[in-house]
């Protein structure tokens, strides 16, 4: 099954939670965030899709104005079939519902793209710094992050790039 | 009469410890000997890997890419260049595939030993550990010869690699593998189907087929679980659907599927099929051929992203490269199985003993600088 | 008034030699053994251990000086209290370990004539003073103040007082046997052969003995803590159990008090059940100082076998080494009480 089926089957089940792409350049689907979590449980246990496993979830700064990508891999162990998902989300305020009751690696992926991103998952139990300091300011993978001066009155090494 | 109970201990194993296997830190709460819950601390060994490759140039980013799974360099290194000759349809001469092969495999069963010996070390075992480093050994010196390094290689490149064989490798290789056969042997008497052992790992620490999925375990630790899914067969990369192999799966000989001993087991099997493979590509390998033929002048990958997942000695290894058509990757994330694989240690070490979890965590097979990044 | 102070003084000096002597050899032992365990573990693991290299200050050939070196090493080290611990306690604990081990030696006979003090209950005495050494550890663990030391200390007392019991019924064994209490007295009465050929030791002399020779031996392993039953210290799981926070002598002491109690063990199941001083071939070489050859010798295989133990077999867990304490050596044990007594009845 490839992704303009699983597309199509998605837009009839949930309608406006595809985001239609106006020329589709990559080999994935677009949704809106606001129906993920139904569309997640729905993905996993449809019999004719049966998405068990998640593959990755990767945060994508997009860079300038654009929105921030969340990309979901996700891959079916008893179909053998696979769909990359993306969602778009605001980079003022950027939330996402959480998915880790569903797949339960979906907990520590989504801290890290927390860790990297700020993106907030909504309804994640322990959404906390995963691989960075507890305290540690900024989210590192946006594209227009600054590396601090200091840290703990350490001076952090510029780096030349 | 009420039940007198305890107030629970907070425990931290790590971040030095002898068996967290690099510089991880468990906060287990402990009733007694019993763990009640394990909250894993990572980080420590965090080096901003794909903050890095935002910074350099695609072919700067390899040996980052060794860095990360310090145990199984050749393996990583080998999932990042396919995924850029995919995304560039490079198509490299066949003798470069099959070197490849050959040092993929090598140095899962270089991995495999040294995830053996120290979850034989954690259970108290001192003397398989040396002996399985002792072969481990030899692989490395094999390295040595091809590439200079004995540990973090940067052998694979985009298109080809840095080196081609030494003369006489061939023959060393042979040698090799048949005085490692027998080793395997060796090592199942000693420590396998020892009474102790078997004791110490069967039963313990289960986990079923489908909190595995669920929790992304992959490789061998998915094997144990029964679950027979190998990328190297289902999904077929480089040159693995020319070779005959098997994929072991956990039966649950000694206790039931999924214990920490099928893991084991799974991975002692997993030596032999890789023997096996190596075996075969000695036999196929092409004498003639330039490797570094297909090496692309400027590597630019044209626009677009890409998820390409191989088999790594611990799982499915991802990597999900976004490329904006500049000489620099736009993204790169690594997923990592040994990051998975410790996500789902919380949920089988709960209600054994202390002793267990650190027998558990063994046989996951983490590596710190994987999981870290 | 004069005789008394005389003979009181000469009865110190007396003693502080007697004890000066026992230190001297316990010190021995321990170098001895170390070396001797770093050497069998490495030839083991196909290694080839300490080696003296070079010209210079070296450890000596084959690696000879290299426990003199590691134990010079330890009396110049800095000596670390935490500051958490328990001051008293944490200086007091690996005293008493040592000298736990240290009073037993006293009642171990190496010859005919060779024996500090030959107590009329010997065996007895050397059993009881053994697991005093429990209270320096369960004071080691507590008062270093560390989860690890707790857990080790918590551990190590469950162990030992577990592994008490059957090997106390095992020597009751022998003593319905040789009915006697005196070490000297049990070797004594080992003397002679059966079938003219077979020595008359207590491990041949039936089938119950036998096997209470190897519940004595795994129960004595366990009570020194080594693998497969070092779980007070269970170096992959509680770092270095009881003693984590001990450095520089006080850990020396440990470790001293460790190869000490390897040889006690190792020196009632040779007295009890392997015929102590006893020559093999009876009545040849039977003089004193082949007692004392013969004595060691047979330590010495056992603590071969220890060593061998050590590094060849993983670690029990704690409930499984509680297991195999009181569901199979205990009723074994008993069982043999049970069959030595109907023997003794029967064959008499």
């Amino acid at each position: 099954m490839i992704n303009e089926q699983v597309a199509q089957k998605l837009e009839t089940q949930f309608p406006g939670a595809v985001i239609v792409q106006e020329e589709p350049v990559e080999d994935c689907i677009m949704l809106t965030s606001d129906q993920w979590q139904d569309v997640a449980k729905f993905l996993r246990d449809d019999p004719e899709l049966k998405f068990d496993s998640l593959q990755c979830i990767t945060g994508v700064d997009l860079g300038d104005e654009n929105p921030m990508d969340v990309r979901y891999n996700l891959h079916s162990m008893s179909l053998l079939h696979k769909i990359e998902i993306r969602i778009p989300v605001k980079k003022d305020n950027p939330t996402i519902p959480s998915i880790e009751k569903i797949w339960r690696i979906g907990d520590w992926f989504e801290r890290e793209v927390y860790d990297m991103y700020g993106i907030r998952f909504e309804g994640h139990r322990d959404l906390r710094r995963m691989l960075l300091p507890e305290d540690w300011e900024g989210w590192p993978l946006r594209k227009d992050y600054e590396t601090p001066q200091t840290y703990h009155g350490m001076v952090v090494p510029k780096v030349k790039s | 009469m009420s039940i007198i109970r305890g107030e629970e201990m907070v425990l931290n194993i790590g971040p030095q410890h002898p068996s967290t296997h690099g510089v991880l830190r468990l906060k287990v709460k402990t009733d007694g000997e019993i763990v009640s819950e394990i909250t894993p601390v990572i980080g420590y060994l965090h080096r901003c890997f794909e903050k890095h490759c935002e910074n350099i140039t695609y072919e700067q980013v390899i040996p980052y890419t060794d860095r990360c799974d310090y145990i199984a360099a050749m393996n990583n290194s080998f999932g990042y260049v396919i995924a850029i000759e995919e995304m560039m349809d490079i198509h490299v001469p066949e003798r470069v595939e099959y070197i490849r092969v050959i040092m993929a495999e090598l140095n899962r069963i270089a991995s495999h030993l040294l995830a053996l010996g120290t979850n034989g070390l954690d259970i108290g075992a001192f003397t398989p550990f040396l002996y399985m480093f002792r072969d481990r050994e030899y692989i490395l010196d094999l390295f040595e010869t091809v590439c200079g390094a004995r540990l973090l290689y940067n052998y694979m490149w985009v298109g080809g690699l840095s080196h081609d064989l030494p003369v006489g490798f061939v023959e060393a290789a042979y040698k090799f593998l048949d005085n490692f056969e027998p080793q395997i042997d060796e090592y199942n008497n000693l420590l396998m189907y020892n009474k102790i052992f078997v004791e110490r790992t069967a039963d313990v620490g289960v986990l079923p087929a489908d909190v595995a999925i669920n929790y992304g375990v992959s490789g061998p630790n998915l094997r144990g679980s029964g679950v027979k899914w190998d990328l190297r067969k289902n999904e077929p990369y480089s040159i693995y659907d020319r070779f005959e192999f098997d994929i072991p799966v956990g039966e649950g000989i000694m206790g039931s599927v999924g214990d920490c001993w099928d893991r084991y087991w799974v991975r002692i099997q997993e030596m032999r099929e890789s023997v096996k493979i190596v075996r075969q590509a000695l036999k196929q390998l092409p004498s003639e051929g330039d490797i570094h033929e297909a090496i692309p002048r400027k590597i630019r990958p044209p626009k677009g992203s890409i998820y390409k997942r191989t088999e790594s000695p611990r799982g499915d290894l991802g990597y999900y490269i976004v490329s904006d058509g500049k000489p620099k990757p736009f993204r790169v994330k690594m997923r990592s199985p040994a990051f998975t694989a410790m996500s789902v240690l919380d949920e089988i070490s709960r209600g054994w003993m202390l002793s267990d979890v650190l027998a558990i965590l063994g046989s996951l097979d983490i590596v710190l600088g994987e999981i870290d990044r | 008034m004069n005789g008394l102070f005389e003979s009181g003084f000469m009865l110190i000096v007396g003693l502080t030699i007697a004890g000066l002597v026992i230190f001297g050899l316990m010190a021995a032992i321990a170098i001895i053994a170390v070396y001797i365990e770093r050497k069998v573990s490495a030839f083991m693991q196909d290694r080839i251990g300490p080696m003296g290299q070079g010209a210079g200050l070296h450890a000596g050939k084959w690696g000879l000086l290299q426990t003199v070196a590691d134990s010079l090493k330890l009396l110049l080290k800095e000596d670390i209290i935490p500051k958490a611990a328990d001051r008293k306690l944490f200086i007091l604990a690996p005293y008493i370990i040592f000298i736990a081990a240290f009073i037993a030696i006293a009642a171990l006979p190496f010859n005919q004539v060779l024996i500090a003090v030959n107590l009329n209950i010997g065996v007895f005495y050397i059993l009881a003073v053994s697991s005093l050494g429990i209270i320096g550890l369960i004071l080691a663990g507590w008062a270093s103040d560390n989860k690890w030391s707790l857990y080790g200390g918590m551990r190590s007392a469950a162990q030992i007082i577990s592994y008490e019991i059957p090997a106390a019924l095992s020597i009751v064994s022998v003593i319905m046997l040789t009915g006697t209490l005196s070490m000297q007295g049990i070797i004594q009465s080992q003397a002679g052969t059966i079938l003219g050929f077979i020595p008359n030791w207590t491990i041949f002399n039936n089938p119950f003995s036998f096997i209470a020779f190897f519940v004595f031996f795994i129960a004595g392993v366990a009570e020194t803590n080594r693998t497969p039953f070092d779980i007070p210290e269970a170096e992959s799981e509680l770092v270095a159990g009881f003693h984590t926070e001990y450095s520089g002598m006080r850990w020396a002491f440990f470790f001293l008090s460790e190869y000490a109690n390897m040889f006690v063990v190792c020196g009632v199941t040779v007295t009890a059940f392997l015929g102590g001083w006893l020559s093999p071939i009876s009545g040849v070489m039977d003089s004193p100082t082949w007692g004392l050859f013969w004595f060691m010798s047979k330590i010495g295989v056992l603590i071969f076998i220890m060593m061998w133990f050590r590094w060849t077999f993983p670690r029990l867990r704690v409930d499984q080494l509680m297991n195999v304490s009181w569901k199979y050596l205990l009723p074994i044990a008993l069982f043999n009480i049970f069959g030595v007594g109907l023997w003794i009845l029967l064959v008499g």
